[in-house]
């Protein structure tokens, strides 16, 4: 603020000046002509009744001639500097006012205010690097989860759509290069309560540099960071940035989970949407022969999954001269049946209408099934806009990169231990997905269960955290039991259990808890409020363990205690 | 030389000499203190105000400190004098012109505080 005070005083010191010179004239001068009282008395205006008259008189209030009529000099010398001194505050004026809406000083108010409002964040807070369809996406779901971020992005025009809504959060947004340190540092990144900085931008080389500069001014911050070739991805593992999230080699990882592992990918998918969502089913991916249209970053990571697993796939690539080409590549538009035949599409199981233009990817679409109605479509959408066209379209999966990459940042970001047991999870059996996918349908037949940590301390699991104290012992299968019926179970699943010793997926009932253990929870709404009475309310917690219900009361305690 | 340097530091030393006019002679007598001499030690103390805005530099923040002081204590002079003319009526008695030029005074040291500050800088920075 300090600055913007400054730099307004700097430019109005020439009016300032202007205007003070003209005073003083003007009241010097009704003080040096004489003026004539009512009998007819000389008489020489005193200063203070000097610059009163020309105080009203600059302004235009207008009072009148004071405290005598006027002399004829005198209304002379008044008529010339009416003229000037209203014509010094007009520029004045001006001048303040131009300088009000001046770009420079209006951004430097913003900046201000933006700094303020960050300052003032008292809660844990992500730093957001990046506001456009993948950006808003992630800010909006933190936004209805009541979690605190910032944003920085190059697009003003962004930020206006974040300013708009601000309900029921305000997010202060900053228009500038997220590239740059001092933004960085402007939006938060040094700031005490700064969780995690998501560099989502269109630009590797600005998300390289935010992951920087990120580890070098804040290394207790978390980074997630988004990149799209594998050398940008190296260079960011190399200075050890904590999630590196490349959409089209995540999506091609689980297309070919989808082949081999159906029930995995089903696993990904339930657990990366938002909760509230209706149940999906298996997608059935048919084994034969693909047809990539396209060998961008999203054909080439596609291609490479698909040989690693042996499965065998053409390619269809306008541009002859793309690097990398496999040797049976038809080159052509993807558009047109006669490429689309090239490539023997009647054989074909599946296509992927993989380029970077969602028209053309259109085109394949329809021109494909026409020849082949049978195909299995995967869809690429890259913008937004296009949502009812590609919906319409009926394509088996789509991929649209800015969903891949909130839905996983925002498991980061809200439950990271979501993370920790699908990637435990992975290490199973497709058998042993299916298995837990049945028990989740189980338990939440219609939508999505709710997944939830829990900590073992104060603030989660008070009950909990006073029996362990007074040396009683609490098992996880102890907490699933229902405070209502303790022979009753809740409709919940036990994820994941982490202690000091490891992250274990699935643990056994009977595993002892210890204060500072974490536990991921499934189940449906009901569960998660029934699960909280057992870790919150000392009695029902007893009662779950032991079977009496503990006496609520001093009387009853103390009954009881005569009566044991 | 430099023009923009002729005119801050004459202005400032101006502010001085004129406000040690107003400021010399008996402290309670009026006929040595001429109300016109208050009347340009205010705005030429205005001026040099105003000159003094903007400057960032350590320096600057307390040349302006000074200058605002010097305001302050010729403003507070020149509503003494008024008020004791115009509105109490007292007139210019031996303890109100005496208020009015410690007032004044006190301007004064804020000034040549200010002719010293400008004079250290100047040899400070000699060329």
């Amino acid at each position: 603020m300090a600055s913007v005070v400054f730099l307004i005083l700097r430019r109005m010191r020439g009016p300032l000046l202007l205007l003070s010179t003209v005073y003083a004239i003007a009241t010097l001068g009704l003080t040096l002509i004489p003026g004539v009282d009512d009998e007819g008395n000389t008489w020489h205006m005193s200063f203070f009744h000097a610059f009163y008259f020309v105080s009203f008189m600059g302004t235009t209030i207008g009072f009148g001639e004071i405290p005598h009529p006027f002399t004829e000099a005198q209304r002379m010398w008044a008529l010339v500097f009416m003229y000037i001194t209203v014509a010094t505050w007009i520029y004045t004026l001006g001048a303040l006012i131009s300088l009000l809406s001046n770009d420079t000083l209006k951004r430097a108010l913003t900046e201000y205010r933006f700094r303020f409002q960050v300052r003032m964040i008292r809660e844990p807070f992500f730093l957001i690097c990046g506001y456009g369809e993948t950006g808003s996406k992630l800010v909006r779901s933190l936004r209805n989860r009541l979690l605190q971020a910032t944003v920085i992005d190059i697009l003003p025009d962004r930020l206006d759509a974040l300013m708009m809504e601000d309900d029921p959060l305000f997010i202060p947004g900053l228009a500038g290069d997220a590239g740059a340190p001092e933004n960085l540092v402007m939006a938060g990144l040094t700031h005490p309560m700064c969780q995690c900085i998501v560099a989502i931008t269109n630009d590797n080389a600005v998300n390289l540099h935010i992951a920087i500069t990120a580890k070098v001014l804040n290394p207790n911050v978390r980074v997630i960071c988004r990149a799209d070739s594998s050398d940008v991805e190296a260079n960011m593992a190399s200075f050890g940035t904590d999630y590196i999230i490349d959409p089209f080699d995540n999506f091609a990882k689980n297309l070919s989970l989808a082949t081999y592992a159906p029930h995995q990918l089903l696993l990904v998918n339930w657990f990366r949407q938002p909760r509230g969502e209706p149940l999906t089913n298996v997608t059935e991916v048919p084994h034969g022969l693909w047809i990539i249209c396209g060998f961008g970053r999203f054909g080439k990571a596609i291609y490479r999954e698909l040989t690693r697993l042996e499965i065998p796939a053409r390619v269809i690539e306008p541009n002859a001269k793309t690097p990398g080409l496999p040797a049976n590549t038809v080159i052509g538009p993807g558009t047109e049946a006669h490429t689309l035949n090239a490539a023997n599409i009647a054989q074909a199981v599946g296509i992927i209408a993989g380029s970077n233009n969602d028209s053309n990817n259109l085109s394949i679409i329809v021109t494909a099934r026409q020849l082949n109605p049978k195909l299995f479509v995967i869809a690429r959408q890259t913008s937004q806009t296009n949502d009812e066209l590609f919906a319409a379209s009926e394509a088996d999966i789509m991929m649209q990169p800015s969903d891949v990459i909130a839905s996983k940042i925002r498991t980061l970001l809200t439950n990271p231990l979501v993370d920790d047991f699908l990637s435990l999870a992975r290490a199973r059996s497709d058998d042993w997905a299916r298995t837990l996918t049945d028990r989740l349908r189980s338990i939440s037949p219609e939508v999505l269960p709710r997944t939830w940590p829990v900590t073992i301390n104060e603030t989660d699991a008070a009950a909990v955290q006073m029996a362990l104290a007074e040396g009683r012992s609490v098992t996880i299968g102890d907490l699933t039991r229902s405070h209502i019926d303790r022979n009753e179970k809740l409709p919940l699943i036990v994820l994941l259990y982490s202690d000091e010793t490891g992250t274990f997926c699935m643990p056994d009932e009977d595993t002892a808890l210890s204060p500072g253990d974490q536990l991921l929870f499934a189940g449906t709404e009901e569960s998660h409020r029934r699960l909280k009475w057992n870790l919150m309310n000392e009695t029902a917690l007893h009662y779950i363990m032991t079977g009496d219900t503990l006496p609520q009361t001093l009387l009853g305690r103390w009954l009881k205690a005569s009566a044991g | 030389m430099n023009l923009e340097k002729v005119v801050f530091a004459f202005t400032i030393i101006l502010a001085l000499t004129v406000n040690f006019g107003f400021f010399i002679g008996d402290i309670d007598n009026p006929a040595h203190h001429h109300v016109l001499e208050l009347y340009a030690a205010i705005f030429v103390n205005a001026v040099a105000t105003i000159l003094k805005f903007g400057d960032r530099s350590h320096m600057g923040a307390v040349l302006l400190a000074t200058s605002l002081v010097a305001d302050i204590q010729l403003v507070a002079a020149a509503a003494v004098w008024g008020y004791a003319v115009h509105v109490s009526g007292v007139g210019l008695t031996p303890t109100v012109m005496a208020s009015i030029v410690s007032l004044a005074g006190g301007a004064l040291i804020a000034n040549v505080i200010s002719v010293a500050l400008l004079a250290t800088e100047t040899v400070l920075l000699r060329r």
